[in-house]
């Protein structure tokens, strides 16, 4: 291990892990655009974890441009801000990504509707109390950028008996297709350092430590090149290998350190945040904004006119495709990167906080065709990928007899995060994550035997 | 413009690598049949035959047992040709056709079919096949013909055409009207274990030695199972494994009296060691699915193998070294499970 890192030049984890085709060069060069407002724009209540926000507006309400119109419901929960000056014309249930409809508020936006934000409350974060960061924080409705959309003022303060030493940056990005956060990191560098500044003041970290995989060394000269020699804040480049970006496996990467079984980064003293959180936290915090728009990577292989676009929250993915050139081949539509994001029943599904790509297949397309399933022939080839070390070949062969439960005590179910690397190597085709889903599906509702 | 819905919607991931069951098992058929190629340049037309009807007789009971199980038509995913081709390339060149289908039939019956087909056997199926034949016929299973016979490519080895259910002619006869001299009917393996006379390298590397159809050309095996091992269909670990553990027992004993053990090179090139290594203990189903079980299950191969040779009755061992190593699989994969992240948490303070 340790003679074998000497030739590598980038840091990288452990163990497993996958090379799928990057497929990035298509949108990887071009600026982010700004898209023009849908003329109907759905706000989901529950875009991130935790309690969905409750709404402040009735029907019929005008509604300005980055003013609330939901607020947070507790501790774990995040307000809502209009994403364009409009009318509010029903509060009601939606079509989601995840399937069941949910409740949204859906604003018919005015035409020629002003892209400009007036509702704003500035306040100097720089000089706050540090305790009275995370309300700012919470008020912007800021969430993992990154795909979590975990509710950053959550992890931004420690409990009394832990303490946060280092933030961990992602910039990874490592699910193919993706760019916008290498273009976040590009364009947006001054706002992402600002953000990461905010950061560490608010949860009292010393240092900071940027992560970018090294098929992104571009990025890593602009964030280097605005650090001065002392800096707090460091970039590291890692290895490009998927799922570099997941937390637990950057960890790993930058600091030679894991995770401990059921523990979280605070276990270790270290909060993680996706560059295009912090830029955004940047960018919204001194002008006292709320998040109202984010980068979403429009590519694959059935878009005419991929790139990067700043799309308001709440567009309709039909509409955002259709602005990017996406023809009636479509087959699939897939929300997040084609090893971790969900395929939309609908097109009227909106974009949510936690959306950094839509990628479209065509019908027809060699990586989209429905394939025979075989036996399992151990192989061991998804032994060898799982980033968790886990033993996918083992666990589907218990999911398959039902032994859910064995499958969570003496295999560490629970260790995985559906990264999905085993069931893009299987050449049976078996499909692992799917049945690793279901098996922890039906351990959540039947509640651990007590020993 | 879109139109309606998305038509698909599938579960993440939604890539896939492009490699598939039937794909690595087709490769594997590409790396033997150089070997088989081989194997008929030695002897002729009837080692043609005796590959030609294992593969068969395999497929077709393969057939057999997929239609009435009800599994459909399990012949594309080729691993039942890998079967067939290897079973012939264990059997002896002149061993009769009548057997050879006995023994193909067993292979696939036995050894595969009734444990549920591909992904299920517990032991090599080739093997399960070559072993009952080895109790079944055991005087036929060990005559072994000339390689390189003068006219070897219009005559058949008298042995192959014996009628069903018959005995095999004797081939002494045959063997001395051809004139070669020296051929003592014994393989390499034999002459050393039982009259301490080691044949030379040169002549185990180009297969100019007396043995079953497939055993003799070490140079196509080796490339055959490296190409696999460069295309990441066969796990290195497992011939690594298979001939660490045969040093391990061969050099101690060959450095404590070199004329009665034979030297490792010699362990490493006589007998199937070589096809066994790379083609039949590597077989993925039958062995563990932890890379490390997979070293583990290779040395406990080696050291069998070279254990069975030098201090058992039989003059070759492997078949029976990867047999016990299969059954034993399972329990290796059981204790090398490899240890989850975040077991050894270590937790530091700073970085």
């Amino acid at each position: 291990m340790t003679i074998l890192s000497m030739f590598r030049r980038y840091k990288t984890f452990s163990h497993g892990g996958i090379h799928p085709l990057e497929n990035k060069d298509s949108t990887a060069g071009l600026a982010i655009r700004r898209l023009p407002f849908a003329p109907r724009l759905v706000v989901l209540l529950s875009q991130h974890k935790g309690a969905p926000a409750r709404p402040m507006v009735r029907v019929g309400q005008e509604v300005v441009r980055g003013e609330p119109i939901a607020q947070a419901d507790g501790h774990v929960s995040v307000p809502m801000h209009a994403p364009a000056t409009g009318r509010v014309s029903s509060i009601d249930l939606w079509a989601t990504a995840e399937g069941p409809r949910a409740p949204a508020i859906v604003i018919d936006v005015y035409e020629a509707a002003s892209q400009e934000v007036l509702y704003e409350h500035p306040v100097d974060v720089m000089h706050m109390p540090p305790a009275d960061i995370g309300r700012v924080v919470k008020d912007a409705g800021l969430v993992g950028l990154g795909g979590a959309a975990f509710p950053s003022h959550v992890k931004l303060h420690s409990p009394e008996d832990k303490e946060i030493h280092t933030l961990i940056i992602n910039g990874c990005e490592c699910e193919p297709y993706l760019t916008c956060d290498h273009r976040v990191m590009l364009e947006q560098t001054d706002a992402l350092l600002a953000g990461i500044r905010i950061a560490m003041r608010a949860s009292g970290a010393s240092c900071a430590l940027i992560g970018v995989e090294d098929n992104k060394m571009d990025a890593v000269e602009a964030i280097r090149s605005r650090l001065h020699g002392q800096d707090a804040i460091q970039v590291h480049a890692v290895q490009a290998r998927y799922p570099q970006g997941a937390e637990k496996m950057l960890i790993e990467s930058l600091l030679d350190q894991q995770i401990p079984i059921g523990g979280l980064p605070l276990d270790l003293g270290l909060a993680v945040y996706n560059v295009g959180t912090l830029a955004q936290m940047g960018e919204l915090l001194p002008r006292g904004r709320g998040l109202i728009e984010r980068v979403v990577t429009v590519s694959g292989p059935g878009v005419r006119r991929p790139g990067n676009y700043l799309v308001p929250i709440g567009t309709p993915v039909g509409f955002l495709l259709q602005q990017a050139g996406v023809d009636a081949d479509a087959n699939e539509v897939i929300l997040g990167g084609p090893m971790m994001g969900m395929s939309v029943a609908s097109l009227d599904v909106p974009i949510t906080k936690g959306v950094s790509g839509v990628v479209v297949y065509e019908s027809g397309d060699p990586d989209q065709r429905a394939r025979r399933v075989f036996p399992c022939i151990k192989c061991s080839r998804c032994v060898e990928s799982c980033p968790m070390r886990l033993n996918p070949s083992m666990l589907a062969q218990l999911a398959q007899k039902r032994e859910y439960e064995r499958m969570r005590e003496d295999f560490h179910l629970d260790q995985c995060f559906e990264c999905g690397c085993c069931a893009y190597v299987c050449p049976s085709n078996i499909p692992l994550t799917q049945y690793f889903r279901i098996a922890k599906a039906i351990n959540r509702e039947r509640p651990a035997l007590v020993v | 413009m879109l139109k309606g819905k998305p038509v698909e919607i599938r579960t993440a991931p939604h890539l896939k690598r492009p490699q598939t069951v039937d794909q690595i098992m087709r490769n594997v058929v590409y790396a033997l049949v150089p070997v088989a190629g081989f194997s008929v340049w030695q002897y002729g037309i009837s080692a043609l035959a005796l590959i030609v009807t294992t593969t068969l007789v395999a497929m077709l009971t393969e057939q057999l047992f997929s239609h009435l199980s009800g599994r459909g038509n399990t012949l594309h995913d080729w691993s039942v040709v890998i079967t067939g081709l290897l079973l012939a390339l264990t059997l002896p060149p002149g061993f009769a056709l009548w057997m050879a289908a006995v023994a193909a039939f067993v292979a696939v019956a036995l050894g595969k079919a009734l444990f549920g087909g591909l992904g299920y056997n517990v032991m090599n199926p080739a093997l399960v096949g070559r072993a009952f034949v080895q109790a079944a016929f055991p005087v036929a299973i060990t005559t072994w013909t000339p390689a390189f016979a003068p006219g070897r490519f219009v005559e058949f080895i008298p042995s192959t055409l014996a009628m069903p259910f018959m005995k095999p002619q004797p081939v002494a006869d045959w063997i001395s009207s051809l004139g070669i001299d020296g051929f003592s009917g014994a393989t390499p393996l034999a002459l050393q274990k039982f009259q301490h006379i080691s044949v030379s390298t040169t002549d185990l590397l180009l297969g100019n030695v007396g043995g079953s159809a497939g055993e003799a050309s070490a140079i196509l095996i080796l490339l055959g199972g490296l190409y696999l091992a460069y295309r990441k269909m066969l796990d290195w670990r497992i011939p690594l494994g298979v001939f660490a553990g045969a040093i391990a027992v061969a050099l101690p004993m060959w450095l404590i009296d070199s004329t009665v053990y034979p030297s490792p090179l010699f362990v490493f090139l006589s007998g199937g060691l070589m096809l066994a290594a790379w083609f039949m203990a590597s077989d993925m189903i039958a062995s563990p699915v932890t890379p490390f079980g997979a070293f583990i299950y290779g040395v406990l191969i080696g050291v069998l193998t070279v254990v069975i040779r030098l201090f058992g009755g039989l003059s070759e061992g492997v078949m029976y070294a990867i047999l016990l190593a299969n059954a034993a699989s399972p329990l290796i994969a059981a204790v090398t499970q490899p240890s989850v992240y975040g077991q050894i948490g270590r937790l530091e303070n700073r970085p």
